[in-house]
């Protein structure tokens, strides 16, 4: 019944173009775990300075779509990706950018907050100190506490720089995630349900945070709340079922879908 | 079905769910109990049969270090005192001690008392201090294993004499020194600090311990970095196809091989083909880790795969790459789960005889290594070379034997437990 809605030649309603500058282009992206397809040809553009939410029921293929935007998808040895995805001029997956260049211009924050089991300073700086962007000893400090400043972290660690990342709070732990995503200066930040894990104080306090953020950088953000969803992104897409159904400002989504599918899933029907 | 029915079955149910919890306690216990038994009958049989081996009778003798004795042309040379009469002097001091005994049966007899390494022990004294010869000293010397086994009661005086190896004479003898305070029982240094013999007195567990502990670096050194590396390569490098399954199965397969198959591996390709010689702790480390190598890759690898993958994600999710997020994170992470593997298989490979008897290390060998390349024993075979042997001193230095061998096996199992919670992450 809902899946007859969705017919062989079906195209993503709404408008998957930004209105920004373009940061990431996808184009015809196809992935298959395997035989089983979990995205069927998807095409939308990411735009700087703004938030774009990715809704839509569990195994939608939200976070595989994610996935794909910074190549974490090919440490599972059965997916394959295929389409056109491009960072700026470039395409990620034809060996014209290297994997680990890409995954220094897009980070990622994970559903779960991932701090390594090192000091919160050690957090932040491990990816300055791989990729070799400071000098010095004074510069990586001052990037570690610019980074900190900006995840809103700073103030309440700064007199334990040193101490375990894995002992703050929950909520503390995936802002030192993020200050470790942005002290690499990405480009593109992609979230996978950031708050999933957290209390309601936290994910305010994560949502602030994103809406500062989304100055400087393109944000993908998968998540499974509607109203986190109408709080923070500009631009939401909704998947079903691995087809991008519907793309939209995030206020037309949420009071004008196009798309039945996107109306029963945001009035609270389906999913 | 209304609901008190349901209250009345569950009530029902309730009463064999708890028994049936509470005889699965009393399984556990029961089997507990049974193992701390038998642990206890263990330690208690070796610790009662061995703590004897920690002394050794020994007698007070005042020796004349006389000129003809040992050097009777005054060559002051040290080859010639070296082949001085040393017994000589000792048998003269403890003549002086029985004036009554004359009969020449009698006075050998006599000297079968001293242990011959009571000589050696003058000889040596002598010989680093020549300005000792024609002074007189006092001095705690061994006495021979069958005098030690009757003063530790091992041997049983009413039996007729031609049924023990110790006549009335000598019984009589050393009660008559006993009563004097002359023989004691002193601290078998000897033990600890020379190798084998064929004489229980003189034999100690120094030479094995040596070898044992040259054969487990050798282990060490060989199967530690390369079992982590294959370890590494199989987890986290290796593609998913028909070909690493099979080396994976084979590797299993090779953990559960008896170890005396790698014995005659050993025997056939190192000592026949590779020219290494026979009885030396280098062959006996490289079987040992051909031995635990599978072990530490079993190992290695469930420590890696237990790491979260949340860690590796985050690590390629701020561009690392592969290498880096293993070396890194996922390493350090695994390094206290690897580290006691390898120890557990390391502690297995100590107490292993069965290879060490194929590649020739069951040799009688006095010598303490200095090499890898020299002869030598180790602890499981001297334990099982000294149960062999006839000698009623050796029942209590094999039990000493295992003693020392278990204390080893507990050091390292205590360092394995140090360096896991020494590197052990809190999470």
């Amino acid at each position: 019944m809902v899946i007859d809605m969705i017919n062989d030649d079906f195209k993503t309603l709404g408008n998957t173009e930004t209105s920004n500058k373009v940061v990431m282009s996808v184009k015809n992206c196809n992935v298959f775990y395997g035989d089983n397809q979990a995205l069927n040809d998807i095409n939308i553009e990411v735009g700087r300075s703004e938030v774009l939410a990715l809704i839509g029921p569990s195994g939608c293929g939200k976070s595989t779509f994610l996935r794909c935007l910074n190549r974490l998808n090919d440490t599972i040895d059965s997916c394959r990706v295929s389409g056109k995805i491009h960072l700026e001029e470039e395409d990620i997956y034809s060996g014209e950018i290297d994997v680990v260049m890409l995954r220094a211009r897009v980070g990622m924050v994970f559903q779960k907050p991932n701090p390594f089991p090192k000091s919160i300073y050690d957090n932040v700086a491990y990816g300055p100190k791989i990729h070799g962007i400071t000098t010095s000893k004074e510069e990586l400090d001052e990037l570690v506490e610019v980074s900190l400043e900006k995840a809103g972290l700073l103030d309440e660690v700064k007199d334990r720089l040193h101490t375990p990342g894995t002992a703050l709070s929950g909520g503390q732990q995936q802002r030192l995630c993020i200050a470790r995503a942005i002290a690499i200066k990405p480009d593109v930040i992609l979230m996978d349900e950031p708050c999933s894990a957290l209390d309601p104080i936290a994910t305010e306090k994560i949502e602030d945070l994103i809406n500062e953020l989304k100055e400087n950088y393109a944000i993908v953000m998968v998540t499974h709340s509607m109203s986190q969803a109408a709080r923070v992104s500009q631009r939401a897409a909704y998947f079903h079922l691995g087809n991008l159904i519907e793309v939209n400002d995030t206020e037309k989504i949420f009071n004008d879908p196009e798309h039945e599918l996107t109306k029963n899933y945001i009035s609270g029907r389906t999913g | 079905m209304s609901n008190t029915s349901i209250t009345e079955i569950v009530n029902k149910n309730l009463q064999t769910r708890y028994k049936k919890e509470a005889r699965f306690r009393r399984y556990g216990q029961l089997s507990i109990f049974i193992a701390v038994t038998f642990l206890f009958i263990f330690f208690t049989s070796i610790i009662s049969k061995g703590y004897s081996a920690f002394y050794q009778a020994e007698i007070f003798l005042k020796i004349e270090l006389q000129q003809e004795f040992i050097d009777p042309d005054n060559t002051n040379d040290l080859e010639e005192i070296r082949y001085g009469d040393f017994d000589g002097i000792i048998n003269e001091s403890l003549y002086s001690l029985f004036p009554e005994i004359t009969k020449r049966s009698d006075k050998r007899e006599l000297r079968d008392l001293m242990s011959s390494g009571a000589s050696i022990k003058i000889q040596q004294l002598v010989l680093e201090d020549l300005s000792l010869i024609g002074k007189t000293i006092n001095i705690w010397l061994p006495l021979d294993d069958e005098v030690d086994m009757l003063i530790k009661g091992n041997i049983d005086v009413n039996l007729p004499e031609q049924s023990r190896r110790i006549s009335d004479l000598q019984i009589s003898s050393i009660e008559t020194l006993q009563t004097q305070g002359l023989i004691k029982n002193k601290f078998n240094k000897t033990l600890f600090v020379s190798g084998d013999s064929r004489e229980s007195e003189q034999a100690g567990i120094l030479g094995a311990l040596v070898g044992s502990a040259l054969m487990l670096t050798i282990t060490f050194l060989i199967a530690f970095p390369l079992g982590v590396s294959a370890a590494i390569y199989l987890e986290e490098f290796a593609p998913k196809n028909r070909f690493i399954d099979f080396i994976e199965v084979n590797i299993n397969n090779l953990a559960a091989v008896p170890s005396i198959i790698y014995g005659l591996l050993g025997l056939a390709v190192f000592i026949n083909y590779a020219g290494m010689p026979r009885s030396a702790p280098l062959v006996g480390g490289l079987v040992l880790a051909l031995m635990t190598f599978p072990v530490i890759i079993i190992a290695a690898r469930a420590s890696l795969q237990s790491v979260p993958p949340s860690i590796r994600d985050a690590a390629l999710g701020v561009g690392a790459s592969k290498m880096q997020s293993i070396f890194d994170h996922i390493l350090p992470l695994a390094l206290p789960g690897i580290l006691t593997g390898s120890i557990i298989g390391m502690a297995r490979a100590l107490g292993e005889s069965a290879p060490l008897i194929m590649i020739g290390m069951v040799a009688f060998v006095v010598d303490i290594p200095t090499s890898p390349l020299d002869s030598s024993a180790a602890l499981p075979v001297q334990v099982y070379l000294w149960a062999d042997s006839p000698e009623r001193g050796f029942a209590e230095k094999t039990s000493a034997a295992i003693m020392v061998l278990l204390m080893f096996l507990l050091l390292m199992n205590s360092l394995a437990i140090w360096l896991r919670n020494k590197y052990e992450i809190k999470w």
